[in-house]
C-alpha cells in the first residue's frame, strides 16, 4: 500500500479532485426545492362591512418553529391573511421551539406596543405568564390552539377540537360500517405520539363515537407523527389482523407512511379515515382510487381567522353576523368530515405536508 | 454462525501476509496474543449462539401469544423488511465500533440523504440520480466525520454528535420541514418488488450484510479494522496508516446511511428530516447486544444483525398482541440487559 501511495501522481490527484468537484456540483444542483407554481395560502373572503379599512393596527405574531406541515401552514396562513387587510401591519417574531425565547420575543412585542398579539405557544402552560403580561399591558392576546392555563391570559382563544376530531372519525366509520351491516367489525387505530394530551383526546372521542354504534377499537398502536413510524406501525398492524374493516389514522403526514405500508402489503379490503386534513389526502379522497375515503380536519386556517379576530378586537368591532358587539372569548372550531362528496369545498384549505 | 472472529486478528493477518502488510518484526511482539485464537473464536461463537437463543425465546413467545400469525411467511418477511433499514445502518456501525470509534450521526445522515435525494430538483433527474445523490451525501458527510476525527484528532463522540445535530438541521432547512413526496415511481417500486417471493429490500439488506461480512472477515481492510480498534499504537507500528483507515471507516458508515436512505425513501415513498429518528441508539444497541466491544477491537457482524433482528421482533410481537408503547419500551430495556447477561453466562 505504501508503494502505491507514493506513486500517487499529479494526474491521479487531479482525477480524484475532479471527481470530488464533479460530485459536489451534482449534489449542489440537487438542493433546490422550489416549484414554479406556488400554493396560495387559505384566506377568508370579504363578507361584511367589517372588512372595510378601519383604524390602522399592528398585529404581533409568534408561533413555534415548523416541525411538520401543519405548523408550517399556520405561519403561512397568518402572514397571508394579514396581507389581505390594508389597515393591518403584520409583525411576526422569529419562530422558536424554545419556551424562554418565545417568552422574550412576546415581551419584545409588548415593548414595541403592538395593538394585538396572536400567539400559538410552544407550550401553553409555560407561556401563560407571557400572555398575562401582555394582557396586563392592555394588549389583547389571541391565543391560538394550545391553550393558556388561565382565561386571564387571553382575550380570545381560537383552536381546534381534538376530541371532536376523534368523534367525527368514529361517527363516519360507525355510520359506514352500520350501512355495510357489520356487527363485529375489525377497527384499527394508528394514533400519534401517545403521551400528548391531544392524542389521548382524539382517541377518547373515537372510542366514544364508536361505542354509540356498539363497536370497539380492535387494535390501537401509537406512531410518532412521522412518515417512517406510520409505515412501521401499520406494517405490523396488517400482520396482526388478516382482515380489517376500517382504519383511523390520527395524522395525514404520518398517513403517507401508513398508506405506503398498506400498498406494500397489497391490502385493500378496508377503508381508511385520515386526520388533520392535508391537501395530499384530500386529493386522494377526490381521486377515489385508494383506501382513503375520508379525513377529519384540524384546520390550520385557524391562523387566518386568528389574525382577523385580532384585527376586529383591536379595532373594537364585533363579528358581523352575531348580535354581540364584541368578539367572543372562546372559539372552538368544528372538525369537518371531508369525503368525496364535499372535498372540493375543503381542498383549498388543505395544507401541503 | 460460521463467522470466524479471532482474538487480536491483526497478529493473525501478520502471520498470513507479512509482505503485503509490510509489518516489521518488533511490531509483531507488541501485538502478542492473549489467548489461543481457536479458544477465543469459540467463545465469540457462543456469544452469537446465545443471541440466537434470545431470538428463539422471542419466537416461542410470539407463537404462544399470537398463534400461527407470528410464524406466517408474510409476518417473517415483514419482520425482515422492518429490520432491513436499521440493519444496513448497523453494518456500518459495526465497522466503526470495531475500529474503536462511534458514529452518532447515522440517524441524521439517513434523514439528510433522504431529503437531499428527494428534493424536486433531484427527482427531476430520475431514479439513478436520486440513488447516486443519497450515496454521495452519505459518503461525503462520513468523509467529513472521518477527516475531523482522523486528521483533526477530535474525539469521535463529539464530531459525530455535532454531525448528528448539523445534518438533521440541514435536512430541515432543505425540506422546509415538510415531508417530500416521491413521484419517481421506480424508486417507490423498490419496496413493492419481490424477487422469488422475497422483498427486494430484504435482498438489499442481505447483500449489504454479505459484502460487509466478507470485507470484515476475509480482507486486509477487515483485519486492519480489528487491529486499529484493538490497539491503535500497535497497528501504527505494524505499518497500518491508522488515520487513513479511520477516515475510511466513517466513509463506510456514511455509505451505509446512504443505502439506508434510499431504502427508507422507497418504503415510506417520502424523504423527510424526521426519517432515521434515534437510529444511532438502535444501531449502537444492536451492535452491543450483538457482542461487539464498545472499546473496539472485537466483534462480529452476525451478532450485530441478530441484535437488530431481536429489536424488530420485539416490536412485531407487541403490535401483534396490541400492547401499548410504554410496555414495549420497558420490555426492550429488559431485553437489552437480559441479552447481555446471557452473553456473559455464555462466555464465563
Amino acid at each position: 500500500m505504501t508503494g502505491s501511495r507514493a506513486a500517487a501522481t499529479p494526474r491521479r490527484r487531479f482525477l480524484t479532485g475532479g471527481a470530488a468537484a464533479g460530485a459536489g456540483a451534482l449534489l449542489a444542483a440537487c438542493t433546490s426545492n422550489t416549484t414554479s407554481s406556488s400554493n396560495s395560502a387559505a384566506q377568508t373572503k370579504a363578507v361584511s362591512n367589517n372588512d372595510k379599512p378601519g383604524k390602522p393596527v399592528t398585529i404581533g405574531f409568534s408561533a413555534p418553529q415548523a416541525d411538520h406541515g401543519w405548523i408550517a401552514a399556520i405561519s403561512k396562513n397568518a402572514a397571508a391573511q394579514a396581507k389581505q387587510y390594508s389597515d393591518v401591519t403584520f409583525q411576526p417574531v422569529a419562530a422558536t421551539n424554545d419556551v424562554a425565547t418565545q417568552i422574550s420575543s412576546i415581551k419584545t412585542l409588548i415593548t414595541k406596543g403592538v395593538d394585538a398579539i396572536v400567539v400559538l405557544p410552544f407550550d401553553g402552560k409555560a407561556l401563560t405568564p407571557a400572555g398575562l403580561q401582555a394582557m396586563n399591558a392592555g394588549i389583547p392576546v389571541i391565543n391560538l390552539d394550545r391553550v393558556f392555563d388561565t382565561p386571564r391570559a387571553y382575550r380570545t382563544w381560537i383552536g381546534g377540537n381534538n376530541y371532536g376530531m376523534g368523534l367525527a372519525a368514529g361517527e363516519y366509520i360507525g355510520n359506514t360500517l352500520k350501512q355495510q351491516g357489520k356487527t363485529s367489525p375489525v377497527i384499527a387505530e394508528v394514533a400519534g405520539i401517545d403521551n400528548l394530551q391531544l392524542t389521548q383526546d382524539r382517541s377518547r372521542g373515537f372510542r366514544d363515537a364508536l361505542s354509540a354504534f356498539g363497536y370497539t377499537v380492535s387494535i390501537r398502536q401509537a406512531a410518532q407523527f412521522t412518515v417512517e413510524s406510520g409505515q412501521n406501525v401499520m406494517s405490523n398492524i396488517l400482520q396482526a389482523k388478516s382482515h380489517i374493516d376500517a382504519v383511523w389514522n390520527h395524522d395525514d403526514d404520518q398517513g403517507i407512511g401508513v398508506l405506503a405500508a398498506i400498498n406494500q402489503a397489497h391490502r385493500s379490503e378496508f377503508f381508511m379515515v385520515g386526520g388533520a386534513g392535508s391537501a395530499n389526502m384530500m386529493r386522494m379522497i377526490k381521486a377515489d382510487n385508494t383506501v382513503v375515503k375520508c379525513t377529519v380536519t384540524y384546520p390550520p386556517t385557524m391562523a387566518s381567522s386568528a389574525i382577523s379576530l385580532a384585527r376586529l378586537i383591536s379595532q373594537g368591532k364585533g363579528m358581523a353576523d352575531l348580535t354581540e358587539r364584541e368578539v367572543p372569548t372562546f372559539i372552538m372550531l368544528n372538525s369537518a368530515t371531508v369525503t368525496k362528496a364535499n372535498v372540493d369545498k375543503y381542498l383549498p384549505l388543505g395544507f401541503e405536508s | 454462525m460460521t463467522e470466524r472472529t479471532d482474538d487480536a486478528p491483526a497478529a493473525q493477518g501478520l502471520g498470513r501476509r507479512p509482505a503485503r502488510e509490510g509489518l516489521q518484526a518488533p511490531a509483531a511482539g507488541r501485538l502478542g496474543l492473549r489467548l489461543p485464537a481457536s479458544v477465543a473464536g469459540r467463545l465469540w461463537e457462543l456469544r452469537s449462539l446465545s443471541l440466537v437463543g434470545v431470538l428463539v425465546l422471542l419466537a416461542i413467545a410470539g407463537v404462544v401469544t399470537s398463534g400461527g400469525n407470528f410464524l406466517s411467511v408474510s409476518n417473517v418477511l415483514n419482520i425482515l423488511v422492518s429490520s432491513s433499514i436499521i440493519g444496513v445502518v448497523t453494518v456500518g456501525m459495526t465497522f466503526v465500533i470495531i475500529g474503536g470509534g462511534i458514529d452518532l450521526s447515522v440517524g441524521g445522515l439517513v434523514a439528510l440523504a433522504s431529503v437531499w435525494a428527494t428534493t424536486l430538483s433531484s427527482q427531476q433527474y430520475g431514479a439513478w440520480a436520486m440513488v447516486v445523490c443519497a450515496l454521495l451525501v452519505g459518503m461525503g458527510a462520513g468523509l467529513v466525520n472521518g477527516l475531523l476525527i482522523a486528521y483533526g484528532r477530535l474525539v469521535p463522540f463529539i464530531v459525530t454528535l455535532a454531525m448528528m445535530v448539523a445534518s438533521r438541521g440541514l435536512a430541515e432547512a432543505m425540506s422546509g420541514k415538510k415531508t417530500q413526496l416521491v413521484t419517481v415511481q421506480s424508486i417507490n417500486n423498490i419496496a413493492t418488488t419481490n424477487v422469488f417471493g422475497i422483498p427486494l429490500l430484504v435482498i438489499i439488506f442481505a447483500a449489504v450484510v454479505l459484502v460487509g461480512w466478507i470485507v470484515l472477515n476475509r480482507t486486509t481492510f477487515g483485519r486492519r479494522t480489528f487491529a486499529v480498534g484493538g490497539n491503535t499504537e500497535a497497528a501504527r507500528l505494524a505499518g497500518i496508516d491508522v488515520r487513513r483507515h479511520t477516515a475510511l471507516l466513517y466513509v463506510l458508515s456514511g455509505l451505509c446511511c446512504g443505502i439506508a436512505a434510499i431504502m427508507i425513501i422507497s418504503l415510506t415513498t417520502t424523504g423527510s428530516s424526521t426519517h432515521g429518528d434515534l437510529y444511532e441508539l438502535d444501531a449502537i444497541a444492536a451492535v452491543i447486544i450483538g457482542g461487539t466491544l464498545l472499546t473496539g477491537g472485537k466483534g462480529t457482524l452476525v451478532g450485530s444483525i441478530l441484535g437488530a433482528l431481536v429489536f424488530t421482533t420485539v416490536t412485531n410481537i407487541f403490535v401483534l398482541n396490541n400492547l401499548a408503547s410504554e410496555v414495549q419500551n420497558i420490555a426492550k430495556g429488559l431485553i437489552i440487559v437480559a441479552a447481555v447477561l446471557l452473553q456473559r453466562r455464555g462466555t464465563t
